[in-house]
């Protein structure tokens, strides 16, 4: 067996790891927040206003012969039983009806005032870092350079699809540059996050003063509301991919050179 | 390996339970909220920047209103001076006017009408998330402002309501004097072509078409001008202000 040779790169620069770092933690507090705040109203509708035929996510809770709560989810007509997360779950040891439980929220029993100080403070916060990332990525060439797809990214896309389904990571040289999927998963998250920010101002009544037209271009105030709650979800779901990915691909060493910058490469596949 | 998973799995679940307590301490300690509403001054100057103070709430067609305009809040006021007046259909009511303007009064409806009327569709957007359309007809609060004649110190307008909140408190709201004038910012008495139902605030209702629910002050009782609402309630300018919300609902 023949030793691997290992390399260390400086991969990350230090504004994408500090503004990393800042999205994470706003990101974080936004769901949180975002989910007190769903909790207000806990259904979604499209169209202007909520009516009947335009909900497709209802959460709510009937009674039983106890008189508990017990928590239900309508999803697009269908009914489930949620009991215990959605509808109706535990705060401080009583049984309540909400929407999201309370280890979801921030904060965690109902406060909506509070929630929405929370989202607000950092939605700005957010707003101004997601700002400061894009401006130093076209002016460094990071976007251009690492995110954008060359047309050699195009071409490998099966062969990526494939070494991601069997958890192969890249080593050497191709380990120090975005595969095809990373480039569009940061691609596609942008974007996302782009919308969201988007679609909460559809939601201020003030700025649908000055622009009528972004919340009559998805249909109204409550699509807006819904289409922001399904981007959250996205990002819940690239969140998810992206820490499973950091699990399988060297944990220590991918967390590492996002705080220091510096990333252990393999220049060598050792034989088995 | 499964150890570390193990440890993995501990160390996240333990960030995100301490990150939960944390957000709870902080929104329970004295500091923690000022800063968070830092937002709020912020949040307000930076949409009057890209908003305009005169900029139009969109205005919807007949076929838009909503058939069912959700009665929030009080829908019916408890006090023996408030259901005296429902009794008799408010024909004797009269909105006071006081506070720092040169010309007090209290004005009865066919004197409100006198000052001019305005109709309009919008869309009613309550702070916890859900949306209504519906026609409103009433005296511009511009009018009425001019009748009045606030004086030079004069800076905000404070709507004291008939109905009490939590026993004692009585309902309350503001604005200022920008906000108060805008050609939208209207005294409602009418709801869908009908009187305004007591469910939606009768006799008279606020009607600010971009702020949320609570900016609206359903029941007015009497209006007042001041210099400052520090006095006033518990300080912030409003029942909900008083209870953590902001005093600037345009978001």
């Amino acid at each position: 067996m023949e030793m691997p040779i290992t390399q260390r790169v400086y991969r990350h620069r230090w504004p994408v790891r500090v503004l990393h770092w800042v999205n994470v933690i706003c990101l974080t507090v936004l769901i949180g927040s975002g989910l007190q705040i769903f909790n207000a109203h806990p259904n979604l509708s499209w169209g202007q206003t909520n009516t009947d035929e335009g909900t497709w996510l209802a959460m709510g809770a009937s009674r039983g012969a106890d008189n508990a709560p017990r928590g239900a989810t309508t999803l697009l007509g269908h009914t489930f039983q949620t009991d215990g997360v959605l509808g109706a779950s535990a705060v401080n040891g009583h049984h309540v009806q909400r929407g999201f439980p309370a280890w979801a929220t921030i904060p965690g029993p109902t406060w909506l005032a509070m929630g929405r100080r929370w989202h607000f403070f950092f939605a700005w916060v957010f707003v101004i870092n997601g700002l400061l990332y894009l401006a130093w990525s076209i002016g460094s060439g990071h976007f251009q350079k690492d995110l954008l797809p060359t047309r050699r990214d195009w071409r490998g896309f099966g062969q990526s699809i494939w070494d991601h389904l069997r958890l192969r990571h890249p080593h050497g040289d191709e380990a120090l540059r975005y595969n095809i999927l990373q480039r569009l998963a940061y691609l596609g998250v942008i974007a996302v996050l782009c919308g969201i920010a988007l679609m909460g101002m559809a939601m201020s009544p003030r700025l649908d003063a000055a622009f009528p037209w972004l919340v009559d271009w998805v249909g109204g105030r409550q699509s807006a509301r819904s289409i922001h709650f399904l981007l959250a979800c996205a990002v819940v779901a690239f969140v998810a991919v992206h820490l499973f990915e950091v699990l399988v691909s060297g944990v220590v060493n991918q967390v590492r050179s996002m705080i220091t910058g510096y990333y252990t490469v393999k220049m060598k596949e050792p034989h088995e | 390996m499964s150890d570390r998973r193990d440890f993995l799995r501990q160390a996240v679940l333990s960030a995100m339970g301490v990150l939960l307590v944390g957000c709870d301490r902080i929104s329970d300690s004295g500091t923690g909220p000022r800063i968070l509403e830092s937002a709020e001054g912020l949040t307000r100057r930076a949409q009057g920047l890209v908003s305009p103070a005169s900029r139009l709430a969109k205005e919807f067609s007949v076929s838009d209103i909503s058939p069912v305009f959700k009665a929030n809040g009080t829908t019916m006021p408890t006090t023996e001076h408030y259901l005296a007046l429902m009794r008799d259909g408010f024909r004797n009511y009269r909105l006071k006017v006081d506070g720092l303007v040169r010309r007090p009064g209290a004005w009865s409806f066919d004197e409100l009408r006198t000052l001019g009327e305005r109709t309009q569709i919008t869309r009613h957007d309550c702070v916890e998330g859900w949306s209504a359309i519906g026609q409103w007809t009433g005296t511009p609060l511009a009018a009425l402002l001019a009748a009045v004649e606030p004086t030079t110190s004069a800076k905000y307008v404070v709507f004291h309501c008939f109905d009490q909140w939590d026993d004692e408190v009585f309902y309350y709201e503001s604005l200022d004097l920008k906000e108060a004038r805008h050609p939208q910012t209207i005294l409602a008495y009418s709801l869908n072509g009908e009187t305004l139902p007591v469910g939606n605030g009768a006799p008279l209702r606020l009607r600010v078409e971009r702020q949320l629910g609570y900016k609206h002050a359903k029941y007015i009782e009497r209006i007042e001008l001041v210099e400052s609402f520090e006095n006033i309630g518990d300080g912030n300018g409003g029942y909900w202000e008083d209870n953590g919300y902001e005093w600037y609902a345009g978001i």
